[in-house]
């Protein structure tokens, strides 16, 4: 395959990781949003293995198949036993309805591709035009976190986040060295572990996943 | 090692050093703990005198640079006329103060370790003898955080109550106010001096090689002059004397009140004559109206109190006033070159700075004798005093004289030299100084006579009279050395003030290397050491001497007349009108003595007066009962710690609204945080 078509290959697949993180923000089943975050893990792997091969970087693969087991297979298979532990079969509860969120997310999108431009015109990168994508991504995530009531989806929001940063890193710079992402790749697993057993105790302190109970713990002045 | 002042004077401070590392070894002992322990701080304090006196009198110019400090900028340590001075002036109260503590701290009882106390005194003798010595930024302000920390520690001494570790709260939080501008501004000084590249603009020296221009050294000596003054307690950075100095033991407070203050003095006239060196004129004026607000409403205050140490607070917010009314006049005359002029005015505000560490000293330990005597602080409860404690009554009593400036004693001829700086300068250029100067000698008056009242009023209530309180203690007189400590300081008061021509030639020197001009009191003349002459002996002169010959002969004839013929006093009731039933209360009070000084500078304060009359049932014109009421605040509480405090709270609680404890919340600052970083930077 030639170049050219790789990175059009790449183009559209970063265009399905962003498209993923809105499905993730128009979601309203938690069982579904997992699904979409395992999807959005797909799409990133692939992304990274295309990239390694344009730009000859072997590490990429490794980064690669990593992204694959963890984000694809471990997490969302940790968030899924959460789920059944904890017993949550209600939907995802919003702060700002749906319609709007996304509406924040497309203003957010244009945001970043204004915020990429001088990058762009600078960059001689074949994969920059991949990072207006990946920074709206780590807006979407963090707007996630801010618009969603459970702690659950505050957690998938955060790990939305960290793709999208990865994708970043991945686009702007051909990866960070394999060291880093390998240390990246345990913060985040360690991180999902730590989110687990936090969840649990807000659970049995609360009785819900409720953020807005830990309110409570807030000193009185 | 060879024996030279500065060797000598670091000698003492390692001494002092050596009461610390007892007080870890003997500590199963209190009474050999406290009589070596204070011994030997008086012997190094001693030393250190000696290390002053004799810098002053040769004049020679000592430095040395010490191998501890930071890399690049060692302890640098200096020993001139000036801060020989200093170091005699601490060395002398250090050294009766010392003598006076292994008495007193016997009677501090046996609930606190003195251990406490013993290592916090000798580190706070340390830390300012440090501040005097230190030749470089990093020293002098190491030393004086020394000092600040070892003082707080010595007020805080009887912690257990909630009001002592609130004024020793308040005293580190203004202490460090200061040391913060203090900071800045040697700051400002280096980074003129050489820039900000090296260490070498700390040193005093390079500081004083360098020319400043007229903004930076105003920046530097604004910030000087306002930690310096927050220190000595100048209008209206005084608020931490008054609620400091009562609580701390007295010895503390004489230490503190008659030395600590005068290492703000020695900072500033380090800094203005000695680091910048030139000044315009209105520096002086800003230091000389502050001196005299600082006077007069440091006195009115004194007045107003009844509790006896902080009446004797009061009265040092008074001293430095007077202090910096001569080192104000000494710049206004030095910037407008009048240097024979400068060197007296200075002379008599370095005077008087030796003259109030030596009675201000004499009055805290006085203070601190009757206190320990009656456990009682409120003057309103005591009352002859002079029966039971004649030896405290004496030395009291030429403490009050002293500090009222009635020759023959000290306090006389210092303020009198500033009268003589007021009343003989010329016509000054400036038309705003044609205004203040008068004024200026017209408030210094003011200020004697209210202070001679205040004093009256002090001896009178404490000494004089009956006991007004109402279960007495048994009262002792104190023990020998307490009382050695206060004779040392009063015999000292009157050497002062019959033989000031002595100190004054000694301060010379410091005037000709700060000045640039001697005074030359005695320089001719058969009998030149009795008088005084800051001029020409046309103008003025004084001799403490003939005063006090003056004074002998009149007491001896008044004596000779009344008591040698028999018969003539008697001693007999108290005329009662016939009423009959006279009672303790019944007698001039402090309260009551202030009266009329409250009618007419009432506005000054903030006075709150109830009277209750409880009638008789029977017949409501004569009553039972009354019941009076009074309190006297000090305005500047109101004026300019109050709103400052309630600006902190409030913008504390307006900042908490940010923590409203919700995670959705703290998500949104960081989001919208990243958002406008990236936009603006973008």
């Amino acid at each position: 395959m030639s170049l050219k078509i790789l990175e059009q290959v790449n183009s559209f697949l970063a265009a399905l990781v962003l498209l993923t993180a809105f499905a993730m923000l128009a979601q309203r089943r938690i069982n579904a949003l997992i699904h979409v975050f395992m999807w959005q893990g797909l799409f990133l792997s692939i992304s990274t293995a295309i990239v390694g091969f344009i730009a000859n970087k072997h590490h990429l693969y490794l980064s690669s198949v990593l992204t694959l087991s963890l984000k694809v297979i471990v997490l969302p298979y940790i968030l899924h036993v959460l789920i059944v532990r904890l017993k949550i079969r209600k939907e995802v509860e919003t702060i700002v309805n749906i319609p709007m969120t996304m509406l924040l997310g497309i203003g957010l999108v244009i945001f970043s591709y204004h915020l990429t431009r001088p990058i762009m015109e600078l960059s001689t990168f074949i994969t920059r035009s991949t990072l207006s994508v990946a920074l709206a991504t780590v807006m979407i995530g963090l707007l996630m976190m801010i618009t969603r009531k459970k702690a659950i989806t505050q957690v998938i929001g955060f790990l939305a986040m960290e793709n999208g940063l990865f994708l970043a890193a991945t686009s702007a710079t051909y990866g960070m060295p394999f060291v880093v992402e390998l240390g990246v790749a345990l913060d985040v697993l360690i991180a999902a572990f730590i989110f687990g057993i936090f969840l649990f105790h807000i659970n049995t302190t609360f009785d819900s996943l409720d953020v807005n109970q830990m309110a409570r713990l807030k000193e009185d002045i | 090692m060879i024996l030279s002042p500065i060797n000598l004077a670091i000698f003492s401070i390692v001494l002092l050093f050596v009461p610390v590392l007892l007080c870890a070894l003997i500590r199963q002992n209190p009474l050999v703990l406290r009589v070596m322990a204070f011994s030997l701080a008086a012997f190094a304090s001693f030393l250190s005198f000696i290390a002053g006196l004799w810098t002053l009198s040769s004049g020679v110019t000592n430095q040395l640079i010490l191998p501890i400090g930071l890399p690049a900028l060692p302890f640098h340590l200096r020993l001139d006329p000036l801060a020989g001075f200093f170091l005699m002036v601490v060395g002398l109260l250090a050294f009766f103060v010392s003598i006076y503590s292994i008495g007193y701290v016997q009677g501090l009882g046996t609930k606190r370790p003195i251990s406490r106390l013993i290592v916090f005194y000798n580190l706070f003798i340390v830390g300012m003898l440090c501040v005097i010595l230190a030749d470089d930024a990093l020293s002098f302000l190491i030393a004086w955080e020394f000092m600040a920390g070892a003082s707080y520690f010595l007020v805080l001494f009887e912690d257990e109550h909630v009001e002592n570790r609130r004024a020793a709260f308040l005293y580190l939080v203004i202490a460090h106010i200061g040391a913060m501008a203090i900071l800045l501004a040697f700051g400002v000084m280096a980074g003129v001096a050489t820039g900000f590249g090296n260490f070498d603009g700390y040193t005093f020296d390079s500081m004083r090689q360098a020319t400043f221009s007229p903004q930076w050294a105003t920046v530097a000596f604004v910030l000087a002059f306002f930690g310096f003054a927050a220190k000595a307690g100048v209008i209206p950075l005084h608020v931490w004397l008054p609620e400091a100095h009562p609580v701390a033991p007295s010895n503390v407070s004489a230490l503190m009140s008659g030395v600590m203050l005068k290492t703000a003095i020695y900072g500033i006239v380090r800094v203005t004559f000695d680091l910048l060196g030139s000044f315009p004129w209105w520096w002086g004026a800003l230091v000389l109206v502050l001196g005299l607000i600082s006077a007069v409403m440091g006195v009115l205050y004194a007045l107003m109190q009844h509790d006896l140490k902080k009446l004797l607070a009061y009265h040092s917010v008074e001293n430095i006033g007077i202090i910096l009314i001569g080192i104000g006049l000494a710049m206004i005359f030095t910037s407008f070159k009048f240097t024979t002029m400068a060197a007296l005015a200075l002379i008599a505000g370095l005077y008087h700075t030796l003259n109030h560490a030596m009675f201000k000293g004499l009055l805290f330990m006085g203070a601190g004798a009757v206190v320990h005597a009656t456990h009682e602080r409120n003057m309103d409860e005591m009352g002859g005093l002079i029966h039971h404690m004649p030896w405290t009554a004496v030395f009291f009593l030429v403490g009050c004289i002293s500090i009222s400036a009635l020759p023959p004693f000290n306090g006389f001829v210092s303020e009198w030299l500033t009268f003589q700086a007021f009343l003989l300068s010329p016509s000054l250029p400036a038309p705003l100084m044609k205004l203040i100067i008068p004024l200026g000698a017209a408030l210094l008056a003011l200020t004697g006579a209210l202070a001679a009242a205040c004093f009256v009023k002090v001896f009178g209530v404490t000494f004089l009279g009956h006991w007004r309180g109402h279960n007495r203690p048994h009262i002792y007189e104190t023990c020998w050395p307490m009382r050695i400590g206060m004779m040392l300081a009063a015999m000292s008061c009157l050497l002062l003030g019959i033989v000031p021509t002595f100190l004054v030639n000694l301060l010379d020197g410091i005037a000709e290397t700060m000045v640039g001009s001697k005074l030359n009191v005695a320089a001719s003349g058969t009998y030149n050491w009795m008088w005084l002459t800051p001029m020409q002996p046309e103008r003025a002169s004084y001799s403490g001497f003939i005063v006090l010959i003056g004074i002998i002969i009149t007491i001896s004839i008044a004596y000779l007349l009344f008591h040698l013929k028999s018969g003539k006093i008697q001693r007999g009731d108290i005329w009662d009108c016939g009423f009959e039933k006279l009672n303790h209360n019944m007698q001039y009070n402090a309260i009551s003595f202030s009266m009329p000084i409250r009618r007419i500078f009432g506005f000054y304060f903030n006075i709150r007066e109830r009277v209750r009359l409880m009638p008789q049932l029977t017949s409501p014109a004569f009553p039972l009962k009354l019941y009076y009421n009074l309190r006297v605040r000090d305005r500047f509480w109101g004026w300019i710690y109050k709103p400052i405090i309630e600006a902190a709270f409030g913008i504390s609680r307006q900042m908490g609204k940010l923590q409203q404890g919700q995670i959705h919340l703290y998500l949104i600052y960081s989001f919208v945080t990243i958002i406008v970083l990236l936009a603006v930077v973008l």
